[in-house]
C-alpha cells in the first residue's frame, strides 16, 4: 500500500500536507503522532470512508479514491478495520457479530458459519464467551471480538485504530502479543495507529510518525531510537517540554496577572 | 445589516442543503427496499420494534379517544334528538381525520424518537461506520429494513386506532348512554363510505406512514454524533414529524373532501 502527497483538511484547518508512506506487505507497520493530529482520519481516508483534497491512497494497485462504490465494497471485504470502540453490534452477540460479515457477504451453510467463527474466536481467545452480549464485555475483550469479526472474511489488512488505549497492563500484553500473531500466521499486513510508544514500538517492523499534517520520522524502531530529530525525540520518550511546548502559546505570565484584562 | 442578511442567507443554505440531503437519502433508502424484500427476517424484525411495540399505546388512545367522541357527540346530538347518528359521527370523526392523524403523532413520539435514536446512537459509536468498514451499506442493511417497517406499520397502526376507536364510542353511547344498538351501527354502516372516507383515510395514513418514518430515520443517520446530537435529533423527530402529519392533513383534507 502506498499513500502519496496526500492532503486534507477540514474546513479551514489542514490536517495532513503532503503525506508520504509506503507499507510494505507482510509486515507491521505503525504510524504514530500525538493527539490531535490527524491519525484515525488517516486510517478512514485509506478506507476511503473520506475522500483527500489531494494526492491517492494505493491499496494492492487499486487507487481507492477512483474507485466505483462497488469495487470499493469488494477491496473493503480484503481490509479490515479495529475501531478503537470496538463498533461491536450492540443489539448482536458476540458470535453474531463475528459471524456478520460471512453472513452479509457469502452464502455459507449455518453449520460452516458456525465452524468458522468458532476459528475466529478461538484465535482470540474467546471462544468460551460466544454466548455473551457486547454490553457484558470488558473493553479489552470486545476489542479483541472486534478482532475477530476483522478476520472473519480473511483479509490481506486490517488496520488497527489505537488498539492499546485505555487498556489495563495485561489486556495490552495480550493485544500485542495477538496483533503480532496474527500478522505472522494470516501473513496479513497489519497498518497500527497508536500514540502508545513502548507497545507500539515492541511489534512495529516500521514506524512513520507524524506531527503537524507532515511525516517528521520513519525507520525501523531501533533506528528511530537513535534519532537526532529533537521533535522525534521529545515524542518517543514522553519528555513534558521540547520542541513541542508544555505551555499553551500565551501573552507575558506577569503581564497577564498585573494587567487585569479580560479574564 | 449586512450581517443579518447574511445570517440569514446561511440558514437558508442549510436548510436546503439538508433538505436535498434528505432527498437524497430517500432515493438511497428506496434502492434497498427491493433487498429487504428478499431478507424477509430483518423486516419482520423492524415491524415487531417500529409496529407491534407501538400497539399497546394506540389501542389505550385509540378507545379514549373514541369514547370521548360518544360522550361530545351524545350531547350535541341529543338536543337535535339525533343521537342515533352517534355512530356515524364516531366512525367518520375516527377514520377521516382523527385515526391518520393521531395515530401519526403518537407513531412519531413512540416509534419515530426510537428510530431516531437507535440510528443516531449506532453512529456515535461507529457501529455504522464498522460496518461500511465490513463492505456492508449500512443504508440497506440498516435504515431500509426500518423505513420499510414503518411504512408498513403505520396505515396497520391508524386503522387499528379507528377500529377500537368506534368501540369506544360505541361503549359509551349504547352501553352507557342507551342510543339504540342497531340504530348506531346500521346508520354508520349506510353513511361511511368505501371510497370517499375509508380509502381517503387510508391514503392519510400512508402519507404520514412514510413522511413521519423518512423524517426519523434521516435525522439519527444525520445526527451529530453525541450525546447532545442524538439528543436533539430525536426531539427534531417529534417536532418535525409531527409539525409535517398536521401540515399534509391540511392539504390533504382539502385534496380529498371538497369537489372543487
Amino acid at each position: 500500500m502506498t499513500v502519496r502527497g496526500l492532503c486534507f483538511a477540514h474546513g479551514e484547518r489542514k490536517i495532513f500536507d503532503g503525506v508520504d508512506l509506503r507499507i510494505a506487505r507482510g509486515k507491521v507497520t505503525a504510524i504514530m503522532g500525538p493527539s490531535g493530529t490527524g491519525k484515525t482520519t488517516l486510517l478512514r481516508l485509506i478506507g476511503g470512508q473520506l475522500r483527500p483534497t489531494a494526492g491517492t491512497v494505493t491499496v494492492d494497485g487499486q487507487d481507492v479514491h477512483q474507485l466505483s462504490r462497488e469495487k470499493l465494497f469488494q477491496l473493503r471485504k480484503r481490509m479490515g478495520m479495529l475501531f478503537q470502540s470496538g463498533a461491536l453490534l450492540t443489539d448482536l452477540s458476540v458470535f453474531d457479530n463475528v459471524a456478520f460479515p460471512l453472513r452479509e457477504h457469502t452464502d455459507l451453510p449455518e453449520s460452516m458459519i458456525r465452524h468458522l467463527v468458532l476459528m475466529k474466536l478461538e484465535a482470540v481467545g474467546l471462544r468460551g464467551a460466544h454466548g455473551l452480549m457486547p454490553r457484558e464485555l470488558s473493553g479489552g475483550m470486545g476489542r479483541r471480538v472486534a478482532l475477530a469479526r476483522a478476520i472473519a472474511l480473511d483479509p490481506m489488512m486490517i488496520l488497527y485504530d489505537e488498539p492499546f488505549t485505555g487498556q489495563d497492563p495485561i489486556t495490552m500484553g495480550v493485544l500485542v502479543q495477538l496483533i503480532r500473531k496474527l500478522n505472522d500466521s494470516l501473513k496479513l499486513t497489519s497498518v497500527i495507529v497508536s500514540h502508545d510508544v513502548k507497545e507500539t514500538s515492541a511489534i512495529a517492523d516500521y514506524i512513520y510518525v507524524l506531527s503537524g499534517g507532515k511525516v517528521v520520522g520513519e525507520g525501523s524502531p531501533e533506528a528511530l531510537g537513535r534519532t537526532s530529530s529533537p521533535w522525534v525525540r521529545q515524542f518517543l520518550q514522553g519528555l513534558p517540554d521540547g520542541p513541542v511546548p508544555f505551555h499553551y502559546p500565551a501573552p507575558d505570565f506577569l503581564g497577564d496577572l498585573l494587567g487585569g484584562g479580560s479574564p | 445589516m449586512i450581517e443579518v442578511l447574511r445570517r440569514l442567507g446561511r440558514t437558508g443554505l442549510q436548510f436546503f442543503e439538508r433538505l436535498g440531503r434528505g432527498h437524497l437519502f430517500l432515493g438511497y433508502v428506496l434502492l434497498g427496499v427491493p433487498e429487504v424484500l428478499s431478507r424477509f427476517r430483518l423486516l419482520v424484525a423492524q415491524v415487531w420494534s417500529v409496529g407491534v411495540l407501538s400497539l399497546v399505546i394506540v389501542l389505550v388512545s385509540g378507545v379514549f379517544v373514541g369514547m370521548v367522541l360518544g360522550l361530545q357527540g351524545y350531547n350535541t346530538l341529543v338536543d337535535f334528538n339525533a343521537e342515533e347518528s352517534l355512530g356515524v359521527v364516531v366512525a367518520l370523526s375516527l377514520v377521516r381525520e382523527l385515526g391518520p392523524v393521531v395515530a401519526a403523532l403518537l407513531f412519531a413520539g413512540r416509534a419515530g424518537s426510537a428510530l431516531t435514536a437507535e440510528i443516531g446512537l449506532m453512529k456515535a459509536t461507529e457501529q455504522l461506520a464498522g460496518m461500511e468498514m465490513m463492505a456492508v451499506d449500512p443504508l440497506r442493511r440498516v435504515v431500509a429494513p426500518r423505513f420499510l417497517a414503518g411504512l408498513l406499520s403505520m396505515p396497520l397502526l391508524a386503522a387499528i386506532f379507528s377500529a377500537v376507536g368506534v368501540l369506544g364510542g360505541w361503549f359509551v353511547g349504547v352501553g352507557l348512554l342507551g342510543v339504540d344498538d342497531g340504530a348506531f351501527w346500521s346508520q354508520m354502516q349506510a353513511k361511511v363510505d368505501l371510497h370517499d372516507d375509508i380509502l381517503n383515510g387510508v391514503i392519510k395514513s400512508v402519507v404520514f406512514g412514510i413522511v413521519v418514518t423518512w423524517i426519523a430515520v434521516f435525522e439519527g443517520y444525520d445526527a451529530v454524533p453525541t450525546s447532545e446530537g442524538v439528543g436533539r435529533a430525536t426531539t427534531r423527530t417529534v417536532v418535525h414529524s409531527s409539525l409535517a402529519v398536521l401540515g399534509l392533513d391540511f392539504v390533504l383534507t382539502a385534496l380529498m373532501f371538497n369537489d372543487i
